[in-house]
């Protein structure tokens, strides 16, 4: 038991310091989202396709719902897949 | 009420370059015939679909912006869906945010059309350029 606790305080306790997410249309002063700029969108799918969730891309409310506007008409226009394998890899 | 709209469509990659102008034109005059202003257009020639649609993987794209009633739309998008070579469309209004943005997009393509439509003349792109650095080395030089 006193060994456990001794390899508990090894390891570092905090091995990853969270660097603060912050959304980046806010930062850069990104107004409107383009539903015509399929590259672009990429960042905000993953490799299925499907739309990331605002706790990893750290978007704000008010832009994670011009982004899944945009990814939706995107696909539309099948500038983007709605399902897909492997969709980073192509490029 | 006026207001300023985008319209996206594809085209069916079977038809050959004339028919494709000829299709885009009649679009141009439908609008046009309405009293709507075209503020811009923008072809993108032959893209790749991301996922097949009516069994073609490519197609045609061409994109207006105009100003119009709201009515104009409605028998626009009726006439897509009448015009067996339109395969898909997207009508959206702009708020002055997408507005602004047109206004940039259409100044950088302005500066590089190369890069937005690679399909379109690669070739004597570069030539261009070479004169241009030329004119510039040599203005230096003096």
């Amino acid at each position: 038991m006193a060994q456990q606790s001794d390899i508990k305080y090894i390891a570092p306790v905090a091995i990853d310091i969270k660097k603060k997410k912050y959304c980046r249309f806010k930062k850069s002063g990104i107004k409107y989202i383009d539903y015509k700029d399929g590259e672009f969108l990429k960042k905000f799918v993953n490799e299925q396709g499907k739309i990331l969730p605002r706790r990893l891309t750290g978007t704000s409310l008010k832009y994670q719902k011009k982004v899944a506007q945009a990814v939706k008409r995107a696909r539309h226009l099948a500038l983007l897949p709605f399902v897909t394998d492997n969709l980073k890899s192509n490029y | 009420m006026v207001n300023q709209y985008e319209t996206v469509f594809i085209m069916t990659p079977v038809l050959s370059e004339d028919q494709m102008k000829e299709t885009v034109q009649k679009f141009e005059k439908i609008l046009t015939d309405k009293g709507a202003e075209i503020v811009h257009q923008e072809n993108w020639g032959l893209r790749k679909l991301e996922y097949p649609i009516q069994k073609k993987s490519s197609g045609f794209y061409h994109l207006f912006e105009f100003k119009a009633d709201g009515d104009v739309v409605a028998n626009l998008e009726l006439q897509y869906r009448r015009d067996e070579r339109i395969i898909r469309f997207l009508t959206v209004s702009m708020d002055k945010y997408a507005i602004a943005y047109a206004e940039k997009r259409r100044a950088n393509r302005k500066e590089q059309p190369a890069a937005e439509a690679p399909v379109e003349q690669p070739a004597p792109e570069p030539q261009v350029e070479e004169v241009n650095n030329e004119e510039s080395n040599i203005e230096t030089a003096e």
